[in-house]
This record gives structure tokens, sequence and C-alpha cells, in this order.
């Protein structure tokens, strides 16, 4: 990759709001039980954002976080990506009203929806930025307040997902170090699989779809969860390919949190330890485009994670999206 | 019995976890305690395995290890 510079993370940083919404308490709106959620998921719990908080209030205090990790002054942010499913508005985009927030005020900023792969996509772009030198330092953000968006008289999603977010500075490392390998795909062919139908240009928001509920997420979790298994295993393969590892070279594996079952079956493909890959879908849920950036977070400020170690972040998503990426975690500069 | 049947055994021993005797031609998915994910599993098990796509309202219709093994027979 000649003229070309190499590219890491310099700080992670995550927010998660304060009320917890444990299984039991989902037993009061939906019939469904602990066990059941339990058994086929693994959610224990999941978090959910006060009234008063919407997606960029989660990012910017996540983003902070991650500022303060890295030892960068928000003036020094030269490109803010918010990655998420559920903004807070159609317009203006969430990442100028974080970036604003932040007082990162020579900073681009634009939105990102790969829904649940939004993290791996942003930080590829970002990289890309980076990589040609164009840009120093830019902020990825992940961040959902999924409880807005979902149907919580629908007991097969209402479920399965909670608010969080997650943040990541990347910045130039030096050579031979950080991102090892990158791998995105989409294939839109499977979009109905997982969707808010309603509230867009196709369905504008009207009170037919206020009576149908079409503004929530809908899925077909059998479709979803054969796409995301099948997913987790090619793209981990095509990242670890990529960056020419093997298998037993991976220190460390951070998967998409969607469902405990899903991340068990890459686990057991890939060989790896399941001591040695990172899980908090117990604690948050599905926290969508939050959950990667949130479980780094955690496994960086765990120790989990060091310098050296070879890592792979691998995600999946409605599009339907999908993305792995190898790094060779840096020293912070 | 023929030689589907035995990678279709060996397919739900390894999924399902459950014991060689268990895997019958009569038994029931149902009767081997596989839920809805597991079920998704073995399907996806089953058609790298034999090389096939099981649609989902094909898939809906097997219920039990024989009508797996005829499934198969058939679209092979």
């Amino acid at each position: 990759m000649a003229g070309l510079r190499d590219v890491g993370f310099w700080g992670t940083g995550s927010y998660l709001p304060e009320k917890i919404m444990t299984n039991k308490d989902m037993e009061s709106l939906v019939a469904t039980s602990d066990e059941w959620i339990r058994t086929r998921t693994g959610i224990r719990e999941r978090r959910i954002a006060a009234p008063e908080q919407a997606t960029s209030d989660l990012a910017v205090e996540a983003g902070r976080r991650a500022l303060e990790n890295a030892g960068v002054a928000p003036e020094e942010i030269d490109m803010v990506i918010v990655g998420s499913c559920a903004f807070d508005m159609f317009l203006p985009a969430t990442a100028c009203l974080v970036a604003d927030r932040l007082g990162a005020r020579r900073a681009a900023a634009f939105d990102l929806e790969t829904a649940c792969t939004s993290f791996i996509y942003g930080a590829a772009i970002a990289s890309q930025f980076i990589a040609t030198g164009m840009y120093e330092k830019v902020l990825v953000i992940g961040a959902e307040v999924m409880s807005r968006i979902l149907d919580f008289t629908d007991r097969n999603t209402c479920v399965l997902f909670g608010d969080g977010a997650g943040a990541a500075v990347l910045g130039p490392v030096p050579a031979g170090q950080g991102i090892r390998s990158i791998h995105l795909g989409a294939d839109g062919s499977g979009g109905k699989a997982l969707s808010i139908p309603a509230g867009g240009t196709r369905m504008p928001v009207s009170e037919q779809t206020l009576k149908d509920r079409s503004h929530y997420v809908k899925m077909n979790g059998k479709e979803v969860y054969k796409f995301a298994v099948k997913a987790m295993d090619d793209a981990s393969t095509i990242a670890l390919e990529k960056a020419g590892w093997q298998p037993e070279d991976l220190d460390f594996l951070v998967p998409h949190q969607a469902n405990q079952r899903i991340i068990d079956s890459a686990v057991k493909k890939l060989g790896i330890d399941p001591s040695r890959v990172e899980v908090n879908v117990d604690r948050y849920g599905n926290m969508s485009a939050a959950s990667l950036p949130v479980a780094l977070d955690e496994a960086v400020r765990a120790g989990k994670i060091n310098a050296g170690d070879r890592i792979i972040l691998v995600g999946f998503g409605a599009g339907l999206t999908w993305g792995s990426m190898a790094i060779q975690w840096a020293q912070r500069p | 019995m023929s030689d589907i049947f035995e990678k279709v055994k060996a397919i739900v021993i390894e999924q399902l976890g459950v014991e060689a005797d268990e895997v019958r031609m009569e038994a029931s998915f149902e009767d081997l305690n596989a839920d809805s994910l597991d079920i998704v599993e073995l399907v996806m098990a089953l058609e790298e395995e034999f090389d096939i796509e099981i649609p989902d309202e094909d898939a809906e219709k097997i219920k039990t290890i024989g009508q797996a093994v005829d499934y198969i027979k058939q679209n092979k």
C-alpha cells in the first residue's frame, strides 16, 4: 500500500442509559418469559433511554469519552460519523448536532445507516480518509435509541433490542499496525427481512400506518437468523484471509451482539476459545449500531485487548449488510 | 438404513447434542427438544451437507427425522 498510511483506533468510549429493563419487566408488556428470552437469545436485561434522551444525547456522551480516552481535543477532529437506524430526526443529520455539542468545530459531519453494521462501515470510511492523508482524526459513533422504534406489543422484536452508544477515535498509527483488512457487503434482496416500512417516502406517515404500527421495526426472525449465522462465519473468514492470518493467529473476537446463539455458532466455526470473545448481549440486548463499539470499548478498558493483539470486528444487520475488520491493535501514539 | 439417514443422524447428534439411539426415523424434532432456532441451524447444516436449498415453506413441513430423510432423497 505504497503512499498510504496505516490507521488504528486511538481511543474508545461508550455510554449506556441508567434505566435497566429486565426480562421480568418484559413479561408485564408482552406474552413472553425470562426463560424463553434467555434460552433463545442470551439476553437478561437491556438499557432504556430516559424520555428526554434522544440518540444524539447518547452519542455525545460516548463521543466525549472516546475523545478523553484518545487524548484528543474536540477541535482536532476532522470528521464525525454517526451510525444509527434511529436518528434524532430526518433533517438535519444527527452527526451535525453531535459535532456541535462536542465542540468539533472543524469537523465534517454526516450520518450513516447500515443498521447494525454501521460502526464497521463508519470505521472503514474513516480509515480511508486517514490512510490517504486527507484527514488526521475521525470520530466514529454508533448510537441507538431502539426503544423509540420498537413495537412493544410485538414479542418477536421488542425483547431483543436495547439503547446505548459507543464511539472510537481513529487516526494514523505506525506502519504495519492498525487495520489490516476490511470487508463490507450488502444484499438488498433481503431488505424486507428486517425493516421499518413506514415513515419514509415509500410509505409516508398516515393514520393508516399509525394504525398498522408499520413505523416500528418488523423482522422475519428465522430469515435474519439464517443470514446472520452465515454472514458472521463468511465475513470473519474473509477478514482473516485478507489480513493473511490463520484462525489460530486470532487473539480476540468482537462480534455484533444480536444473539448469544449466533455468537456461539461463529465462535465454534472459527475455533476460537470463548474466553477470547467479547459478549455484552446478556446485559444490553442488541443495540444495533452501538453494540460493536460498546463491546470494543468494554474489552479495551477491561484489558482484554492490548497493543499487538490481533482482533476481528464482525457484524451484520438490516439491509441486509455485513462487514468485518482485522486489526492489529496499536499502542496509542 | 440409507446412507442419507446416517448423515442426517450425525448432523442431528452434533446440532442438538442428543444420543445416537434417540435419533430414529419416527422421532420428531420436538421429541428431541429442538426449539425454533435449533431447527433453523439444523436446516442450514442439512443444506450444507447435501448441497440443497430448503425453502422456509418446505422446512416448516419437516417435523420428523424420517420426513427430513425423505425430503433430501426427493430433492437431492
